[in-house]
């Protein structure tokens, strides 16, 4: 069941929706291994950048709002994964060393 | 997700209806299923067991699209028996970990709005109070008087229901006579092999608080933890 502040973060979308702001939803679909945030965890974006909810510890928010603005423009939802590699560690992933799969797209 | 399709997730939230929305990954297409809905068979018992565990699924049939089945169930109740000081805690404790609490107990004394802010108090006789408030599996029922005549008339609507979880405070000689009482009364072996008693993990605990750890904590496992 969706806790208060997963349904705080859908209805955020509604309403910046309706006051004509571009928005688009991320949700984690899958995660491998550790990960602090579960399937069905939301974050949402708005067009100008601001967000609420989290699909990991923070590790990886920056980088899902980024493509969370790039879908906006484009319409086309899309699947990110994020992991951590040596090479990614100072850059964006996940520093528990788990997998996540988040799902984005615009609210249309 | 359309507009329409948010409005619609707000609104059985609200109306506290179980829904679960079914996103294929690859179009990004959406639908809203409600118990018993799906294209098939196989779509029909994901719907079910999303909304039964609580959690997510995704399926990657073979060849089939990839789905993502997010169930928005309605709210945990837990249903106290007993306005007691132990329930006091536990209301608490409870409705921070997401729980709407009931609290019953027909003693005025007890079932007192300022023992209790801010919770939900019924005041009927207990089946009638349970009765009412038509128990579904998302539901906790609690008992903590310790007294027959207000425990087992409780324990009798909550064992004809499908509450995830039922607990009687009380010692292990104060359950197996309950067991008695309630296999006289016609509930099977297999039937009251669902009641918890005495309730809560044996962490040791000796205050009103304490124990009210001890029985979240074992509402808890059996939330999430199913199988133990």
């Amino acid at each position: 069941m969706p806790d208060q502040s997963e349904i705080e973060v859908l209805v955020a979308a509604r309403d910046w929706k309706a006051e004509g702001h571009g928005v688009a939803l991320a949700t984690v679909i899958k995660t491998w291994g550790s990960s602090p945030r579960p399937a069905g965890s939301h974050l949402v974006v708005r067009d100008d950048g601001f967000f609420l909810g989290s699909v990991s510890g923070g590790c990886v928010e920056g980088a899902v709002v980024d493509d969370a603005l790039g879908v906006m423009k484009t319409g086309l939802s899309k699947v990110l994964e994020f992991s951590v590699t040596n090479e990614q560690a100072w850059e964006v992933g996940l520093a528990c060393g788990g997998t996540v799969r988040i799902f984005v797209e615009p609210v249309q | 997700m359309k507009a329409e399709t948010l409005e619609t997730v707000l609104a059985d939230i609200e109306a506290k209806r179980p829904v679960v929305l079914a996103t294929n990954l690859e179009t990004g297409d959406q639908r809203l299923l409600h118990p018993g809905d799906g294209e098939n068979e196989s779509e029909c018992a994901d719907v079910e067991r999303a909304l039964r565990v609580d959690a997510c699924i995704a399926t990657d049939a073979e060849g089939g699209p990839r789905v993502f089945y997010q169930p928005f169930n309605p709210p945990l109740r837990m249903i106290v028996v007993g306005a007691v000081h132990i329930a006091q805690s536990l209301s608490t404790m409870a409705a921070l970990t997401g729980y709407e609490v009931i609290i019953v107990d027909p003693r005025e004394s007890f079932a007192a709005a300022d023992r209790f802010p801010g919770v939900t108090l019924n005041l009927k006789w207990p089946d009638a109070a349970m009765e009412s408030l038509a128990l579904d599996q998302r539901c906790a029922v609690v008992t903590l008087t310790h007294d027959p005549k207000l425990d087992d008339p409780a324990l009798q609507v909550a064992l004809r229901s499908d509450a995830f979880f039922i607990g009687c405070l009380g010692s292990k000689k104060t359950h197996a006579s309950r067991l008695r009482r309630l296999c006289k009364a016609g509930f099977s072996e297999a039937e009251l092999a669902r009641v918890k008693g005495p309730v809560g993990l044996p962490i040791g605990s000796r205050s009103p608080a304490e124990i009210a750890v001890s029985v979240l904590a074992q509402v808890t496992e059996t939330l999430r933890k199913p199988m133990c």
